[in-house]
């Protein structure tokens, strides 16, 4: 053999951080802190802008209404205000994960809706088989809009411009010109207006704490055990606490008596609450624990190097639009649910911009390769926050839609600087 | 000979439309060598390591793999044998870690839920078996490494996943001087570990310094396919410019 290589001589790798030292290195609040920061700086800012944004929103709103903004009953109004956004958000993560963009959710929505009402009025069919064929209507919208994105190759913006023009067509064919469909079924009309009885409320309050606390110590406990990179076990420790906090305090709050009347009683945790819940863990495990998941983020931050992985990039584009679809049709479930009824505009106007907004305010990048399930929930609220502060304040429509649009081209401006310092700092 | 080739090529052609690029070209590389492939540009380098990677198959020719004939369709088929191609546009995703990197497309599971645990500790070792040890953490984005460190996370994956074959398209073209020395000491460790390495390379100082045998390409003719040792610096650089250098080469 002719090499001067020195084989693998000791002198050659004696540099910093040999054998992985920093995965072995008992790691402590304050190396996670600086880990923390250094990814804050080289523009990777996480969820803190979401939640920095609804403190900021609470405080700013409660200010200007003292009195009816924290009121039990408008948090609850909040919630369920909340609810068709977050869904519909959960769904467009997946879509900007790939750096595409599904301009019809909105409208899907709609007609999915529609679907739905025109089953259980029309055709007198029962609410589980109207929901059902509603999911089925979002899943081939979904199917129709990947195969154009992923094997025609259209841009997904073009695709899904044409549908939100073509879907409000559809929509306003089975509602009929200047008609509404009523809602009256009890389960559905449920989903959005009635309450979870408190005890329950409670326990599944306390089930998720528990269990979430479970899942984060046995991973942590795993990995550690393995001598694995683990986060140490202080910020472990500290976002367990953080999410008790928050779950129990919100359930304290929606737990009170909220009935303008001392006559009645209202309370309890609004039933689309645990619905939008299991979606979230259910959108957190695909996309954080599964290889599903796994080649979504690939197939979003390099297609190129996930096809030449063995990643079939065409089904992971033409899934992403179905679960988008598929959401956007339970976002319209629900929608029509507060509602009482299903309009022929239902899902067009700005539905789809608050989805958007959501999802990147809470740190989904419009370039793709970055966001989590979580980004829909913490978006979701701060759109409904400003939605429903704005309301309180009385302010004049024009303004409202002004406001919105700069809070989405704010959000979309920092996703777009923070990409530009990654790319400055080789990230 | 005693030793079976991994790869061995014959008689190979390949056409783009109208231009032919390869023109009966023989090609062959040995488990536990590198072989340096080295030529001008527009020399058809690139044209056979896709045709070797299944990227675009070849028109006509004989194509062994440890001595058995076999057909080429897609990416997929190379990598089913233990071919595995190191572009020099890394194909790494930069918004995935180190382990999630090496394990992509060919995830480990327990159930649904991927097993973490055991892919990292696979990579850690893998890593430390290549003597890499300037990674910090396993667990660390490929957006925040190196050049050079992005190199040795692809070359790790060949490695992770058994390669007989492993082509490297320009290693070294963007890395500086201390990172290509270390890329370097990688493939040599490759070839001492009993893969087979093939390395394209325009800096003939990097070839000599790591290769067992150089072949050379010139305008889609292997000219000379020969034992480092046996050749000197000007001849090969005569070979890559004008396709002879005394007894080697083209006819005269």
């Amino acid at each position: 053999m002719s090499t001067d290589i020195p084989k693998g001589g000791p002198s050659a790798v004696k540099l910093a951080d040999s054998d992985f030292a920093a995965d072995h290195r008992p790691s402590d609040l304050g190396g996670a802190l600086r880990d923390y920061w250094a990814q804050v700086r080289s523009g990777d800012l996480g969820a803190v802008p979401a939640v920095l944004g609804i403190a900021g929103l609470v405080v700013l709103f409660t200010a200007l209404r003292p009195e009816t903004f924290l009121s039990d009953r408008n948090i609850a109004n909040l919630f369920t205000q909340a609810l068709p956004v977050t869904i519909l958000a959960m769904g467009l993560v997946f879509v900007l994960l790939l750096g595409e963009i599904d301009l019809s959710a909105g409208v899907t929505s709609g007609v999915c809706a529609c679907v739905m009402a025109k089953l259980m009025v029309s055709a007198g069919q029962p609410w589980y088989v109207a929901v059902l064929a509603a999911l089925a209507a979002g899943v081939v919208i979904g199917t129709a809009i990947g195969w154009l994105v992923a094997v025609v190759r259209i841009p997904s913006f073009v695709v899904t411009l044409a549908l939100f023009l073509g879907l409000q067509g559809i929509t306003l064919w089975l509602v009929g010109e200047g008609g509404t469909v009523p809602v009256r079924d009890d389960v559905i009309v449920a989903l959005a207006n009635k309450n979870m009885p408190v005890a329950l409320g409670w326990a599944l309050a306390v089930v998720c704490a528990v269990g979430y606390a479970a899942s984060q110590f046995w991973r942590w406990q795993r990995q550690s055990a393995r001598g694995l990179a683990a986060k140490p076990v202080q910020l472990v420790a500290l976002r367990v606490v953080a999410v008790a906090v928050v779950l129990l305090a919100g359930t304290y709050l929606l737990s009170q008596d909220r009935a303008p009347s001392p006559l009645i009683t209202l309370a309890g945790i609004p039933w689309g609450v645990p619905l939008v819940a299991v979606l979230l863990i259910i959108c957190t495990f695909v996309l954080g624990r599964t290889a599903y998941g796994r080649h979504v983020y690939a197939v979003g931050g390099n297609a190129e190097a996930a096809r030449r992985a063995g990643v079939n990039v065409t089904r992971i584009r033409v899934s992403v639009f179905m679960i988008a679809s598929t959401l956007a049709a339970v976002a319209g479930i629900v929608a029509a649910s507060r509602l009482n009824s299903v309009t022929p505009s239902e899902g067009s106007g700005n539905t789809l911009l608050y989805a958007v907004g959501a999802a990147v305010i809470g740190g989904t990048s419009l370039f793709g390769g970055r966001g989590k399930a979580r980004d829909a929930v913490l978006g979701g609220l701060v759109v409904a926050i400003i939605d429903n502060g704005l309301g309180l304040l009385g302010t004049k429509a024009y303004l409202n839609f002004l406001i919105t649009g700069s809070v989405l081209l704010f959000a979309a401006s920092i996703d777009a600087l923070a990409r530009r310092r990654r790319s400055a700092t080789g990230r | 000979m005693p030793v079976t080739p991994v790869l061995e090529l014959r008689g190979i052609d390949k056409s783009y439309g109208a231009v032919k690029v390869l023109y009966d070209v023989a090609f062959t590389a040995y488990p536990g060598e590198v072989t340096a492939l080295v030529g001008d540009n527009g020399a058809g380098k690139t044209t056979l390591v896709k045709g070797i990677g299944g990227v675009h198959p070849f028109d006509s020719g004989e194509y062994y793999f440890e001595g058995a004939p076999v057909r080429l369709g897609s990416p997929r088929d190379a990598a089913a044998l233990g071919i595995e191609v190191v572009h020099q546009d890394l194909a790494l995703c930069e918004n995935l870690d180190i382990v999630e990197n090496m394990f992509l497309g060919r995830e480990r599971t327990r159930g649904l839920a991927l097993d973490e645990a055991g892919m990292e500790a696979a990579a850690t070792s893998t890593l430390s078996g290549l003597s890499v040890r300037t990674m910090g953490s396993v667990r660390r984005r490929v957006s925040d490494l190196s050049g050079g460190q992005r190199q040795t996370v692809a070359l790790a994956r060949a490695v992770l996943w058994d390669s007989r074959l492993v082509v490297l398209d320009e290693p070294a073209a963007a890395l500086g001087v201390a990172q290509t020395q270390q890329v370097l000491e990688l493939v040599r460790r490759l070839a001492d570990k009993g893969l087979a390495v093939v390395l394209i390379s325009h800096n003939m100082n990097d070839v000599f310094a790591v290769s067992d045998r150089i072949a050379t390409l010139y305008l889609g003719h292997m000219v000379a396919q020969v034992r480092t040792g046996d050749v000197t610096h000007r001849q090969v650089v005569e070979l890559i410019t004008s396709g002879r250098s005394g007894d080697l080469g083209l006819p005269r």
